[in-house]
């Protein structure tokens, strides 16, 4: 009986602490979504609704007037989105096509440099000159200021991405590329025509990633860019929300009644913009971060 | 397949280098965009980090300008800032280290425990997607909840007939707003990555616990906590690795230039940023970043010793 009792209190316990587990994980999982819930209802809103009680999580009245002025009365938002995606284009195609190089070459073991070569790039990871060299480098040696390259070309390759590659090469067996060899294929065809399909899951990850980061570059815009019309979505919005911007919205913008401005829920229907294709494809490429973030290991 | 040259030393070395150039000179053709990437962008301007010892002015240029030891970095000393911004830098990132692990792990735990599929699904996706959001996202979240006239709690506050908070002008809220927000983004990432380990252990331990009686709290106590153990203290070990680079982006996007608050909120990244673009202070910026890689690359050094130590397959190199 007393065993009997035991088991019973024992599977209730267990309930309850798994019980528990469900609603704190849930609460968690709100508190993440609710930021963004927050700002597109706040996108929605009416201007004066914005100004007279705030931003709310469910306005009285639902316009699109914000989202009708960025794209209409302007040509600034279209012009950043313009930016950014041949910024992330550019930068991811060319990214992946030397990262996969040299993370191929890096794998081969009749490459008699490989281990001095890594640790040459692994280094970088280490040590760094700081922002000051760094700045000076693009504006005076590569002569970069206002150049849309200062904004692709410091993000084209990372450490941790190359060893990612180098990593994922690894697994694929090198009798394939020996019998490539004795049927008389060069290392750029065995690397085009053999390995790159065999590394379509890894180049997915890096892909994205890449893509991820041009998509949200922001920094190297603000340190370099100096012309309006070479700034990107997620500087633009920096730069609107800081309300540096307004203003010269107001100026570009058709002749519009400063008091109809949606200046407020403008600023979050621009967020919405810059989040909008993320938040869209994020459930169809979910798989390949987290398969990227579980690679783990990387070493020099 | 090497070649024994009659030479020795460097000359021999170089005559195996030119050898294996002209053996496999596609492979050095395919690895070369690389290595000239990692030569412009980071090794070009390591020596500029000299500039932190120069009293620069432009016309002469970082090498021909007087070399002045020191005095860039007494200044940093003299002025007290490099002691806040190195204190604040150091207790950011500890307080992000030790919490953002500790919620990493119990959210592992919690949803590993999870035996409703879309729920786990569901949850893990919604938790994960912060990371994958702009940091100028993450400013623009701080000003719909906490500006002064419209903010949404702001809003709430005057709804309910409370007085307005100033949050962009009171210095001692920051630090909760921060470390929330780095949690908030950093969360679902770490959670994934002790996930993976959870799901490496075997079922055999789990089921030799059940027929032995252990209840789920004890199988997680006695089971998936040690198992934990050496992922938890390899990645705090090189957290601790990394602990004088701040993320400028959060502080960033979230302070900006709001100098009300920076007392609380200055870290070194952002010290060489400010000193940079909006002093144009060379000399004091390269100092502090100098005085941050030194640093920094002693501590990963130091990590890395005590990790071999303990397991040198943990070692990063």
């Amino acid at each position: 009986m007393a065993v009997q009792t035991n088991k019973i209190r024992q599977s209730f316990d267990n309930r309850l602490l798994i019980a528990v587990f469900y609603v704190v994980i849930g609460i968690f999982t709100f508190l993440c979504l609710f930021p963004f819930v927050l700002m597109i209802t706040s996108s929605f809103m009416k201007e004066s609704e914005i100004v007279a009680e705030g931003y709310k999580i469910f306005p009285r009245e639902w316009t699109l007037s914000a989202y009708q002025f960025l794209l209409n009365k302007s040509n600034k938002l279209l012009n950043a989105y313009k930016v950014t995606i041949i910024n992330t284009l550019i930068g991811t195609v060319l990214g992946l096509f030397f990262m996969s190089m040299a993370g191929f070459v890096l794998n081969r073991k009749d490459f008699k440099y490989r281990n001095a070569f890594s640790f040459f790039i692994y280094f970088t990871t280490l040590f760094s000159g700081g922002l000051v060299p760094t700045y000076m480098n693009i504006v005076n040696n590569l002569h970069l200021k206002d150049s849309v390259w200062a904004m692709i070309l410091p993000g084209l390759m990372s450490a941790w991405s190359i060893f990612l590659m180098r990593n994922f090469m690894k697994s694929i067996p090198d009798s394939l590329y020996e019998s490539a060899t004795l049927d008389g294929a060069g290392d750029f065809r065995i690397y085009w025509q053999i390995f790159m399909p065999l590394a379509i899951p890894s180049l997915a990850t890096v892909g994205l990633f890449l893509a991820l980061g041009f998509w949200n570059e922001w920094y190297n815009a603000m340190l370099y860019i100096e012309t309006e019309s070479k700034i990107p979505l997620q500087y633009f919005l920096k730069r609107m929300v800081d309300q540096t911007n307004v203003q010269t919205l107001i100026k570009q913008g058709v002749q519009i009644d400063a008091a109809d401005l949606p200046t407020q829920s403008i600023k979050m229907a621009t967020a919405v913009m810059a989040t909008g294709p993320i938040i869209l494809l994020y459930p169809f490429v979910q798989r390949y971060f987290v398969g990227g973030l579980t690679i783990g290991a990387v070493k020099g | 397949m090497a070649v024994n040259h009659p030479t020795t030393g460097l000359a021999g070395h170089f005559y195996s280098f030119i050898h294996e150039l002209r053996k496999n000179w596609v492979l050095f053709l395919m690895l070369a965009p690389a290595i000239v990437f990692f030569i412009v962008f980071s090794y070009v301007p390591m020596p500029g980090a000299y500039i932190a010892f120069v009293n620069y002015n432009i016309s002469d240029g970082i090498f021909g300008s007087p070399f002045v030891g020191l005095q860039n970095f007494k200044f940093l000393v003299t002025s007290g800032d490099l002691w806040v911004i190195t204190r604040n830098t150091l207790l950011y990132n500890l307080v992000f280290l030790a919490l953002g692990n500790f919620l990493q792990i119990t959210f592992a735990i919690m949803l590993s425990e999870i035996g409703c599929v879309w729920y786990k699904k569901l949850t893990q996706s919604i938790i994960l997607f912060p990371h994958f959001i702009s940091m100028v996202i993450v400013g623009v979240f701080a000003y719909n909840f906490f500006n002064y006239d419209n903010g949404f709690f702001n809003a709430l506050f005057t709804s309910a007939g409370m007085e307005r908070f100033d949050f962009y002008g009171t210095p001692g809220i920051w630090k909760y707003i921060i470390v929330f927000f780095n949690v908030w983004k950093g969360t679902g990432y770490g959670m994934i990555v002790y996930l993976a380990t959870i799901t490496g252990i075997s079922d055999d331990i789990y089921e030799a616990a059940y027929i032995d009686g252990a209840n789920n709290w004890k199988k997680i106590r006695y089971i998936t906590i040690p198992m934990l153990k050496p992922t938890f203290v390899l990645l705090f070990l090189f957290g601790l690795g990394g602990i004088l680079k701040g993320s400028f982006d959060l502080f960033y996007n979230l302070v900006g230039n709001n100098s009300l608050l920076f007392a609380q909120t200055d870290i070194i990244d952002t010290y060489v940023f400010r000193s940079l673009m909006g002093q144009f202070n060379f000399t004091q910026s390269a100092a502090a970043g100098v005085y941050q890689s030194v640093f920094g690359l002693i501590l990963v050094l130091t990590v890395n010793f005590i990790v071999r130590r303990v397991d040198p397959d943990d070692a990063l190199f």
